[in-house]
């Protein structure tokens, strides 16, 4: 029954586990355990706080690292001044916070850890992480938008230019389309991330399972498959950009909405 | 999938944690720290700018000088070309007064030895006469014993000596 010991199960990857000791934390009655999900937030802050702060040498002329923190922010500085404005540019921070902390975490979920026996956890593909980074960047959207417009904020949802018969019609689409905004902000992060760390392990039993099965599945199917992780691990590392990259851009984007009502 | 099978007994945690950490990220390292690079990007950007001007107007300040210069070699180029062309102008008018003095001088000697030669040639030619009028008379006396009387003898030499 070796192989049955073997198999792995792609969803254990996902799965959170209070560390010893703080099943029992409680703030009003709901659990605060400290799970290895917010260990690996903690792992992440710490690593960000340790990017930047080799940023902060203010050298006129700066070496690489600091060259590499000055890039950073210069690109979300631009992507803000380029989508929304000058206005744009007092919302660097939050961007800044929210781009770095998914694309660290995305990353860092991404080491190869386990061979050195600490599995990385990626929590950026629980929904509960994703959905609540979504909210706060929607409640931005909100919060900007009724403090500069008011009421006139609603004028959102008819497009400039909208024939007045048409008004009834656009408004709800436009209405529904936006509310959906942070449920499809919150699931692409959290479906990309997990998709792709779902086929690194289901490959990966292939990997194993092929290999436990004899020379020639080993060959047949545990190599190939190995060859296409390699592969795939490299589209990862590029998804894992690209998913920070877009849920800040589309964040910038609303916050755009909110600043510069049509 | 325990994202959804865990959500009961997990999202508490989740959501706290999240916060408490993004959170940290937020204020610490987005409100803290990054305005802080931002602002050495900003300075060094108007540092490079500043410099960039400078180095502008320095070139600017160089070209006016190098005109200003060019200007002024010219100038003293054309007063030195005049300078000379005065000294030159004025060493000819002196060298040909000079000449014609001394082409005056020269005329001058020459006419008055011209005079003299004209003055000896007649005084010569007078003395020839008077010797061959009376050498004539001697000739005339000897060879013919005839007495001729100088008038005569003076006029008979003058007739040979115009047809040579």
């Amino acid at each position: 029954m070796a192989a049955d010991q073997a198999k792995v199960d792609p969803m254990k990857q996902f799965a959170i586990e209070p560390i010893a000791g703080t099943q029992g934390w409680e703030i009003a009655g709901l659990n605060i355990a400290f799970t290895n999900s917010a260990m690996w937030m903690l792992i992440t802050t710490v690593v960000l706080f340790l990017f930047v702060l080799g940023g902060m040498r203010r050298e006129l002329v700066p070496g690489r690292w600091q060259m590499m923190v000055e890039t950073f922010t210069g690109f979300i500085d631009n992507m803000l001044e380029a989508n929304i404005g000058k206005e744009g540019r007092k919302y660097v921070p939050y961007v800044f916070s929210l781009f770095m902390f998914i694309l660290i975490a995305n990353l860092i979920g991404l080491l190869p850890l386990g061979l050195v026996g600490i599995h990385p956890f990626t929590f950026t593909s629980h929904f509960t992480v994703t959905g609540v980074l979504a909210i706060i960047s929607f409640s931005i959207v909100l919060i900007v938008g009724f403090w500069k417009h008011g009421l006139h904020f609603f004028s959102l949802f008819v497009p400039h230019g909208t024939p007045l018969p048409m008004v009834p019609v656009i408004a709800p689409i436009e209405f529904i389309s936006f509310m959906v905004r942070p449920f499809s902000l919150a699931l692409r992060l959290f479906v990309a991330m997990m998709a792709g760390h779902v086929l690194l392990k289901v490959l990966s039993s292939f990997v194993i399972d092929g290999t436990n099965a004899g020379i020639g599945f080993g060959a047949l199917v545990g190599l190939p498959s190995f060859l296409l992780m390699i592969g795939i691990s490299a589209l990862e590392i590029l998804v894992a950009g690209i998913q920070a990259y877009v849920f800040a851009l589309l964040t910038s984007l609303y916050i755009n909405d909110a600043e510069n009502l049509h | 999938m325990p994202q959804i099978a865990q959500l009961a007994d997990t999202w508490s945690s989740q959501v706290f944690w999240l916060l408490v950490f993004f959170g940290i990220t937020f204020f610490v390292i987005g409100r803290g720290m990054v305005p802080k690079v931002m602002e050495t990007v900003a300075q060094r950007d108007g540092q490079i700018a500043a410099d960039l001007a400078a180095a502008k107007a320095a070139r600017e300040a160089a070209d006016e000088q190098e005109e200003a210069w060019r200007v002024r070699e010219n100038e003293n180029r054309a007063a030195a070309q005049a300078i000379v062309a005065k000294a030159k102008d004025e060493a000819a008018a002196k060298s040909e007064k000079k000449l014609k003095a001394a082409q005056t001088r020269l005329d001058k000697k020459l006419a008055e030895a011209e005079t003299r030669i004209a003055e000896a040639r007649t005084a010569a030619l007078t003395e020839v006469e008077s010797v061959a009028v009376e050498a004539a008379q001697d000739i005339v006396k000897t060879l013919a014993g005839v007495k001729v009387t100088k008038p005569t003898a003076a006029k008979a030499v003058k007739e040979a000596m115009a047809h040579g």
